[in-house]
């Protein structure tokens, strides 16, 4: 099972609501996951000022002194911003690799969950409802985001096997279905340079997507050469910094509705997920066709 | 793939006020209980369900000569299982609506999503939109009316009833089909293993002259459709086959 949704806003004015509309989509689908879910929400870009998501087993005694700590050892103002096990850490886009190696150094215990221009992404064990309540992801505003839940069937329940995974910056990946050569190819990707924190068939996915564009290819490209690479079942879901995409297997038993309406584009796996979306009874809504990638950008 | 609004489709014609049950304010769990506690010969032949907003199983093993109107869109197996109830979903319907259906009908006004009518053993199942993929796999006896195009491996061993398709079909169809009979207008992607192409005998004019008027489709010609079956050289074990294993 799994459940992926979704939304891409056209309409600036819905702007405001994409949290709670986008959290609304992923507790609809609450049924096909209980064990964890997740959401990237992107919002407005600042300039010249990048985010580092971060998550901490330990957010009381990692995240207090953080902001103070990282703005000293690079030598720029980094603001954190704590929301429950996770902050988002603001700093100037040119200190932002510096930043992201910093903080990994002065608190070895935080993982990085993604980076980028404007997304941040929330991910944690339970149920969608006190996934998007702990990390008040209804009050976000933004211009698109994607979010899962999770039935876990390739590895453990935890946060970093919960979804969306980072490809890369303001890149990241959902997935509704399992992979059968995750295990031959994370062996490949690591020999390529590549780490693993997981063993999660999905993580192998995103760090397929990621190696492939480190070596020049476009997202929808690295997509197109997933479908020969990547034997199993998916739908993907994937997040860019201006869009979102969609692609499922050639065999597509995962299931995949899609609306589009002059104001947005919705994706869930079901069409529950879709059903109090405004609009949607004039929507057009279908299912998107096997081995065929889909994109949506501003 | 275009779906316009239907929720607003008229009711077919009844002569008694409809049992109305509201699944905004109301289980789904009620509604089943109710449709399936009907008793013989009971006077309750009309039923209307509201906001079913994409719920699983509405209106799931039906066993009575009813008809149920459904205002909206549903998600997984509505319809499973229906003897003798006549079901009108003016939406689309997720996965499997109609599997394993024994009789009655049941009319999708929107489309429907895989495996339309999967393993379905008698009755009439009427897609007015598309149908994606598996429409049909290892149908027992039913006939099934699509008004577009089905989706990739339709009629996936299937084995008796027919499948009657008025737009395209998708790749692989009719892949290890046993004995049913499958009537496409439109054009063929590929043909799955052991399908063949067939010819049109008046005997299948005439069933699908039948199948059509039914399904309430008009202006379209039984002479339009090509007919395809099974070449049935799959049915024995063929020991030159056994490099393949």
């Amino acid at each position: 099972m799994c459940g992926i949704v979704g939304l891409f806003l056209k309409d600036k004015s819905l702007e405001p609501e994409l949290g709670s509309m986008l959290s609304e989509m992923l507790v609809l689908l609450t049924d096909r996951g209980p064990d964890s879910a997740g959401i990237a929400i992107y919002g407005a870009a600042e300039k010249g000022r990048a985010k580092i998501t971060i998550q901490s087993p330990a957010p009381s005694s990692d995240f207090p002194k953080l902001e103070a700590d990282l703005s000293k050892e690079i030598g720029a103002k980094a603001k954190v911003t704590v929301k429950s096990t996770h902050a988002v850490i603001d700093v100037p886009t040119r200190n932002a690799e510096e930043a992201r190696a910093a903080v990994l150094r002065l608190r070895p215990n935080v993982r990085i969950m993604g980076s980028g221009d404007v997304v941040e992404i929330y991910k944690e064990v339970g149920l969608p409802e006190a996934v998007v309540k702990r990390f008040d992801v209804q009050a976000m505003s933004g211009t698109h985001g994607i979010g899962h839940t999770r039935m876990a069937t390739e590895s453990a329940v935890t946060t970093m096997g919960a979804h969306p995974f980072s490809t890369g910056p303001d890149q990241c990946l959902v997935h509704n279905g399992s992979l059968s050569n995750h295990n031959n190819l994370r062996r490949e990707l690591i020999r390529d340079g590549m780490s693993f924190e997981t063993e999660n068939d999905t993580e192998v996915a995103a760090a397929y997507l990621s190696s492939k564009i480190a070596h020049g290819m476009n997202l929808g490209e690295a997509l197109e050469s997933g479908l020969n690479d990547l034997d199993g079942f998916y739908t993907f879901v994937v997040g860019t910094k201006n869009g979102f995409g969609v692609v499922r297997d050639p065999i597509a038993c995962k299931p995949a509705v899609l609306a589009e309406t002059d104001r947005y584009v919705a994706f869930g796996s079901e069409y529950r997920a879709l059903a109090n979306l405004p609009g949607i009874a004039d929507a057009k809504v279908w299912e998107p066709e096997p081995s065929t990638v889909y994109f949506w950008e501003h | 793939m275009n779906v316009t609004n239907v929720a607003t489709t008229p009711a077919r014609e009844v002569n008694y006020a409809p049992r109305v049950f509201d699944l905004a304010t109301t289980p789904l769990r009620d509604l089943n209980q109710a449709l399936h506690q009907i008793a013989d010969g009971a006077d309750e032949p009309a039923w209307e369900v509201l906001n079913p907003k994409g719920s699983h199983a509405v209106a799931a093993g039906v066993d009575q000569p009813i008809t149920i109107e459904v205002r909206g869109s549903v998600g997984y197996y509505c319809g499973g299982m229906n003897s003798k109830g006549n079901i009108t979903v003016h939406g689309s319907a997720g996965p499997g609506v109609g599997e394993n259906m024994m009789s009655g009908s049941i009319v999708v006004k929107g489309d429907a999503s895989q495996y339309a009518g999967a393993t379905g053993r008698g009755g009439l199942l009427v897609i007015e939109g598309n149908a994606s993929s598996r429409c049909g796999i290892s149908m027992k006896g039913i006939d099934i009316v699509v008004c577009g195009n089905v989706g990739h491996m339709s009629a996936f061993m299937a084995q008796s009833g027919n499948l009657v398709v008025l737009g395209d079909a998708g790749d692989a169809l009719g892949d290890s089909i046993y004995e049913a009979r499958l009537f496409v207008r439109g054009n063929v992607k590929s043909l799955g293993a052991d399908c063949i192409k067939k010819e049109m005998r008046p005997e299948h004019l005439a069933k699908l002259r039948e199948l059509l008027d039914r399904a309430g489709v008009k202006g379209v010609k039984p002479e339009e459709f090509t007919r395809y079956g099974s070449a049935r050289t799959l049915y024995n074990f063929n020991i030159d086959n056994a490099d393949a294993y």
